[in-house]
């Protein structure tokens, strides 16, 4: 589904990322691991397609076709989400009215009709509760005022509206209690099947116990440097990076 | 012959025109001689610095109202807030039209000022208010008052709260190749008393016209007054606005400032205050585009102690416009305890436009809360990420960003029909439809 290879990315002439190999197909839930600075939101980033950074060689391609050069909305139209780990705030325009919007931009690139209202609030309502969402959150202006744990519920929120192909999980994990990140994980899992995908970019372990990874990568100073099971993780948990750099010297 | 020379000799004839008792003769001749002294203002006074009238005096102006020209109300429809029950007073091409009017003695004026200026019964009133908050110095004020006959009179007695919100409206239709236009407005809201005005300057084609407006506004003590000003015009129109604003004790005003369209238009709103705990607003959106010139030109004079002042101006620059805010806060000796606010953000969309912004605070009592904060940005490039990532394609995320903007202003709008004609103007200037009432 996703198919990253040999990709360099600077931004402002510093480069980040040096030569990424990354293999993601459906069904699977992949976890990138790191330190602070190695990389891992510039992965996400350049995935999603921010502007800001160069991609200078390499290949993204997704479903098979170049996305490289596509603009955000176009790749998110095609299927990818990101979960940001600073979800922006917008005053004024409600949860609801933004995840509409949202829907409905995405139908119309696909060539379809909006969705009928009647059909949106059913579906605004499954996911809400599956997220265990109040009622009176969606009439809320995005973001604005939410706490830690409810922007992060709201991001996992807007995912489960947008059913996408594959979902990148920026640092979801941080700023959540524990009970916050139980309702997260589980909405992620209950989302996941064998046409879609998760990639998790996470410092630490502790999301990983809820959302089991069938892939772990190690991610350093813009490479790749280690991959395996789950079990690299607890690994990871318990020796912490040192051990990998240590073992690459 | 000039523009300034073609009013300052039109002014006998003008008089000899009108019916008008004695006592205003006297106040219009001062005012014509003070306007002959000063001419319009130019760049080089301090006032003046960022806005040049120049450009627009050239056009060879009829300066007297003719007769009243009809318009159709299906015609100018959408300019009303049709949705609900309103006064109206509405002039068109300087005359009043009953037509489209809707005026009342029932319990309260909302009337004609040349009613006002003539009848007897109008007399006390006139003489207690008309032009006594005004600049009697500010040169364009003064011109007004010199031709001061037509605009709407809105007496509000003791105690009224008034149901329906009013709606003044000046059209002008272009039957005139150059019109100027200067409308007068009086209101005075009585003690414990609730008003709500909206007010508009429409010009119905592209022939130029020239708007000279003067508003004097009287809050009686613990009267409540909302006003708002819907600046949406022709790229052909022209206005100044010179709004003059009395308090007394507790009473609250607030003057909302929609600005998105007009060729150039200048804002002096000035607020005084005479008693405590006076609450007094300003608020404005500016979304400009083209060569669109904005100057909000603000003054709140506190004068007494324990009263407050809100400032909230947020401005959109597009294309090659331009916007100027210039916010003055005085605080005399005697106004202590005074709470002062004053904010104006700035958002400049592409590379020629230009906004200059000058807050200037000059405090002469010790015990005092003045803050004030200014600032000029491009949209946040990560928020323009965070929606296109969801989908959202730039145009629209550019409009929702703007929106979220002014949205601190749109929120504090009381009417609600009001604050979803704005949402609507706005969703158009910014050209999207997002498929939901912002």
């Amino acid at each position: 589904m996703l198919s990253i290879k040999n990709l360099h990315a600077s931004v402002e002439d510093k480069e980040i990322l040096k030569g990424i190999n990354l293999q993601i197909n459906a069904g699977e839930v992949h976890a990138i691991m790191g330190p602070n600075g190695s990389g891992k939101s510039t992965l996400s980033s350049i995935i999603a397609g921010n502007e800001n950074y160069e991609v200078s060689e390499g290949t993204l391609l997704f479903d098979g076709e170049d996305i490289s050069e596509l603009a955000p909305e176009e790749r998110a139209h095609k299927g990818v989400f990101l979960s940001f780990q600073y979800p922006v705030e917008i005053p004024g325009v409600s949860v609801t009215n933004f995840i509409k919007t949202a829907i409905n931009e995405k139908r119309k690139a696909n060539g379809q009709e909006e969705m009928p209202a009647n059909e949106m609030l059913k579906m605004i309502r499954e996911k809400s509760e599956l997220l265990e969402m109040d009622r009176k959150f969606l009439s809320r202006s995005l973001n604005e005022g939410f706490s830690g744990g409810e922007k992060k519920r709201n991001e996992i929120f807007q995912m489960a509206m947008l059913e996408p192909k594959i979902a990148i999980l920026d640092e979801t994990d941080s700023g959540l209690d524990i009970d916050a990140l139980r309702i997260v994980a589980n909405g992620v899992n209950k989302l996941k099947n064998e046409n879609n995908a998760v990639l998790v970019i996470t410092h630490y372990q502790r999301l990983l116990d809820y959302i089991i990874p069938d892939f772990v990568h190690v991610l350093m100073d813009g490479k790749i440097v280690k991959s395996g099971g789950k079990e690299l993780a607890y690994e990871l948990e318990e020796k912490g990076y040192d051990w990998i750099k240590n073992e690459l010297v | 012959m000039d523009l300034k020379e073609k009013l300052v000799s039109s002014f006998m004839a003008f008089e000899e025109q009108i019916d008008v008792h004695s006592t205003l003769h006297d106040t219009r001749t001062a005012a014509i001689k003070n306007f002959e002294n000063k001419g319009f203002p130019t760049k080089k006074e301090e006032a003046w610095k960022y806005t040049s009238l120049n450009s627009i005096l050239k056009n060879d102006y009829s300066v007297f109202p003719k007769n009243e020209n009809s318009i159709e109300f299906a015609d100018v429809k959408k300019y009303f807030l049709h949705e609900i029950d309103t006064y109206k007073v509405i002039f068109v091409d300087g005359k009043f039209s009953s037509f489209l009017s809707s005026t009342t003695h029932d319990g309260l004026d909302v009337c004609l000022m040349s009613s006002a200026l003539t009848k007897p019964k109008y007399k006390m009133v006139i003489d207690e208010y008309f032009n006594n908050i005004a600049n009697k110095e500010e040169s364009l004020t003064s011109l007004n008052t010199a031709f001061a006959n037509e605009g709407a009179y809105v007496h509000i007695p003791k105690s009224k709260v008034v149901e329906k919100p009013i709606e003044i409206i000046y059209f002008s239709t272009g039957v005139e190749a150059a019109l100027m236009l200067q409308p007068r407005n009086l209101v005075v809201v009585g003690e414990n008393a609730h008003v709500q005005i909206i007010e508009r300057h429409q010009s119905l084609n592209e022939n130029p016209v020239l708007t000279n407006s003067v508003t004097e506004i009287f809050a009686q003590k613990r009267a409540i007054v909302d006003y708002y000003k819907i600046q949406n015009d022709m790229q052909s129109a022209n206005l100044v606005d010179n709004t003059y604003i009395s308090q007394k004790q507790e009473s609250r005003v607030s003057v909302h400032t929609f600005s998105f369209g007009g060729n150039i238009t200048r804002n002096n709103l000035n607020f005084y205050h005479f008693g405590e705990r006076i609450d007094s607003t300003l608020k404005g959106i500016t979304i400009l585009g083209d060569k669109q010139h904005v100057d909000h030109f603000t003054l709140v004079n506190h004068a007494t102690p324990n009263c407050e002042s809100h400032q909230n101006y947020k401005t959109i620059l597009a294309d090659s416009s331009t916007g100027v805010f210039n916010g003055k806060i005085f605080v005399e000796k005697e106004a202590q305890k005074t709470d002062a606010f004053q904010q104006n953000n700035n958002i400049l969309i592409g590379d020629k436009g230009t906004i200059n912004a000058k807050p200037q605070l000059e405090i002469f009592a010790d015990d005092v809360k003045c803050s004030h904060g200014c600032t000029i940005g491009q949209l946040d490039e990560s928020a323009m990420f965070y929606m296109q990532q969801r989908g959202i394609p730039k145009k629209e995320a550019k409009a929702l960003l703007m929106y979220a903007f002014s949205n601190e202003v749109i929120e504090s709008i009381k009417i609600p029909e009001l604050k979803q004609r704005i949402t609507k103007i706005i969703a158009t200037k910014l050209g999207v439809n997002l498929g939901f009432d912002l």
